[in-house]
């Protein structure tokens, strides 16, 4: 019999017990997409131990190098170990992508909701004041904005999660019109549930699942949407180690030294490509209908 | 039909004016005054008065927002508030410039992109396909100004081929495509990426509908299905997000522009910024604003007309 017996390897008994994080593994984009991801939230959480340097630790004499044994991936305009700089930035990427991502899917489901289940004036509005926001361009609606609150961190972060947040109340809109006219609803309604309980133990787990998915896959282009803004001196300060700063500093040092521009831009590119690749497969597991849907 | 064209114009122009009603809010809403940031700390009150009262800032949002109306009935989009230079005048200067940009990078996305899309579709699965594929999801998550540094590097600082800087020489026109080659690959990268993966789907999509598996059985060569009948309708999904390809564009396009320093709307709307130029900040981003909406009516116009299928009842929800 034993012909018919599966493989028995540990990675295989783990990846049975995690049935989606399995699937996705088992797509070899997905499995790429994954190790990337992994490497990012590691460095994410210890950036202190992976780093050499301090990020700011500066050291004129050896500025503008070339990749070397000290510093493996060379030194910026003042002296800056690059690797030990990249590393610190993931934490800027993580620290702005995530929390402005939460805020505008909060956001943007709590508008979804009571637009698509109050209906009528109140969901005119919500809709009319969500296009608004959609005819700017996101990139100069947030320039508007940042133009007028000034460059940090913490704008960058408010200024993102208001951008996006439109698409959530879309989603969300939709998918409570659907839901909102299903029997169970009606019957939960007939029985004298308030709109607060329906809303919440019945619409909310229904409609979630799509923007959650939509969050995820959204990581990526916010993280690259915080670099363009650092890039620009709009988002970020120097000297913080954002991504889009270091990139912004080897551009106005282009003819002395490449090596800062072509780091910072590959850890970008490699970085978004990781969670694409992870968002896919995630997206292709759970709801294969979504395939190739995606807006940009 | 009729109906819904109109009601279409109505809610855009409806949008439009919230677009100048936000843009005016934003000034009250967030800290900080624009008119004492420009003059700087030691200027007087009575100059700060000055500059808030042209820029209209004194006045309430109803009447600010009634102005702008007014001035761009009358042609104009008011003063620059550094210069004093008319902001129509700057405008009409750099926006061309950015609407070759993002047309050049459009056809150029559209060239490459479908035809990507095409053959990946009609050969799926292959090696070609999935190299395809791996160019194009590659080329959508490479952001436009990682793009644009380094081609920049590549062919501008280190080959020396093509040049890095503006717009060339005036009345040359050579030297101005010349000038275009950088910007346009490097703003063009994701939709090519992005074009080329929507167009594959739709078109497996289609392949797989019975209308054209009818077609193959009753003996329609496959070039004639597959290039006629079957793209047709895979095209469709692709103009609809024409508008936004556009707009977003020519959003993308200040990045470009700042890296390739092309006087386009991004880079004067960049500069204003910097300097707090309220009045141009305004005015350029309500242009942006304002082609970004048009693309967007004009394409679903397009997508109503191509695909009778589409209940417009049911797209007004």
């Amino acid at each position: 019999m034993q012909y018919i017996e599966k493989p028995s390897n540990p990675i295989q008994k783990t990846l049975d017990r995690m049935p989606i994080l399995g699937d996705v593994l088992r797509q070899p984009l997905g499995a790429i997409g994954f190790v990337i991801v992994l490497g990012f939230l590691i460095c994410v959480i210890f950036a202190p131990l992976i780093a050499h340097y301090d990020y700011a630790r500066q050291d004129i004499p050896s500025r503008m190098q070339g990749p070397s044994g000290k510093y493996w991936l060379g030194t910026d305009q003042l002296g800056r170990d690059i690797f030990s700089r990249l590393v610190y930035g993931s934490r800027i990427a993580f620290g702005t992508a995530v929390p402005s991502v939460a805020i505008a899917l909060t956001a943007g489901t709590i508008l979804g909701l009571i637009a698509g289940y109050v209906g009528g004036v109140i969901d005119n509005v919500i809709v009319v004041i969500m296009d608004t926001l959609q005819a700017f361009p996101s990139i100069m609606l947030s320039l508007a904005i940042l133009a007028l609150l000034g460059p940090s961190l913490v704008n960058v972060i408010i200024v993102i999660g208001l951008t996006w947040m439109p698409n959530y109340a879309r989603v969300i809109r939709a998918q409570t019109l659907s839901i909102r006219e299903k029997a169970y609803v009606e019957a939960e309604r007939s029985l004298g549930a308030t709109n607060r309980g329906i809303l919440l133990s019945h619409i909310l787990p229904n409609v979630i699942g799509p923007a959650l998915l939509l969050a995820a896959m959204d990581l990526p282009w916010v993280i690259t949407f915080e670099a363009g803004l650092s890039f620009m001196g709009m988002g970020v300060r120097p000297p913080s180690p954002s991504w889009g700063v270091i990139l912004s500093e080897g551009f106005n040092h282009i003819f002395e030294s490449q090596w800062p521009i072509i780091w910072s831009g590959l850890t970008l590119a490699l970085t978004t490509l990781g969670f694409t690749f992870f968002g896919e497969a995630l997206r292709d597991v759970l709801d294969p209908r979504l395939s190739g849907t995606r807006g940009l | 039909m009729v109906s819904y064209i109109v009601k279409r114009i109505l809610m855009t122009l409806l949008v439009l004016l919230l677009v100048i009603v936000f843009l005016s809010l934003l000034v009250h809403i967030v800290p900080g005054d624009p008119a004492t940031t420009i003059l700087g700390p030691r200027a007087t009150p009575a100059l700060i008065q000055k500059l808030r009262s042209s820029m209209d800032l004194d006045k309430p949002i109803y009447v600010q927002v009634g102005h702008f109306l007014l001035n761009i009935f009358h042609g104009s989009l008011g003063v620059d508030a550094i210069t004093g230079a008319p902001i129509t005048k700057l405008v009409s200067n750099a926006l061309p410039h950015t609407l070759i940009l993002a047309v050049t990078s459009f056809a150029l996305a559209i060239l490459l992109g479908i035809p990507m899309g095409v053959f990946s579709a009609t050969h799926p699965n292959s090696l070609v396909d999935r190299f395809v594929a791996a160019i194009s999801i590659s080329l959508t998550t490479i952001p436009s100004y990682v793009a644009g540094l380094f081609l920049l590097i590549i062919f501008a600082v280190d080959l020396h081929a093509l040049p890095a800087m503006g717009i060339g020489r005036a009345g040359d026109t050579l030297d101005y495509l010349r000038h275009l080659i950088l910007p346009s690959i490097a703003l063009a990268s994701t939709w090519i990426g992005y074009l080329a993966r929507l167009v594959r789907t739709s078109l497996l999509e289609v392949l797989n509908e019975t209308y054209v598996r009818t077609s193959r059985a009753a003996g329609l060569s496959e070039r004639l299905v597959r290039y006629k009948y079957a793209l047709k309708n895979a095209l469709i999904p692709t103009v609809a997000i024409l508008g936004v390809g556009l707009g977003s564009l020519m959003g993308g396009a200040v990045f470009v522009e700042i890296i390739f320093s092309r006087p386009g709307m991004g880079l004067l709307i960049y500069n204003s910024i910097q300097v707090r130029n309220y009045p141009m900040v305004r005015a350029g981003v309500f242009i942006v604003a304002f082609l970004f909406v048009l693309a967007n009516f004009f394409a679903d116009l397009l997508y109503t007309y191509l695909d009778p299928r589409i209940q417009l009842n049911k797209r007004q929800g």
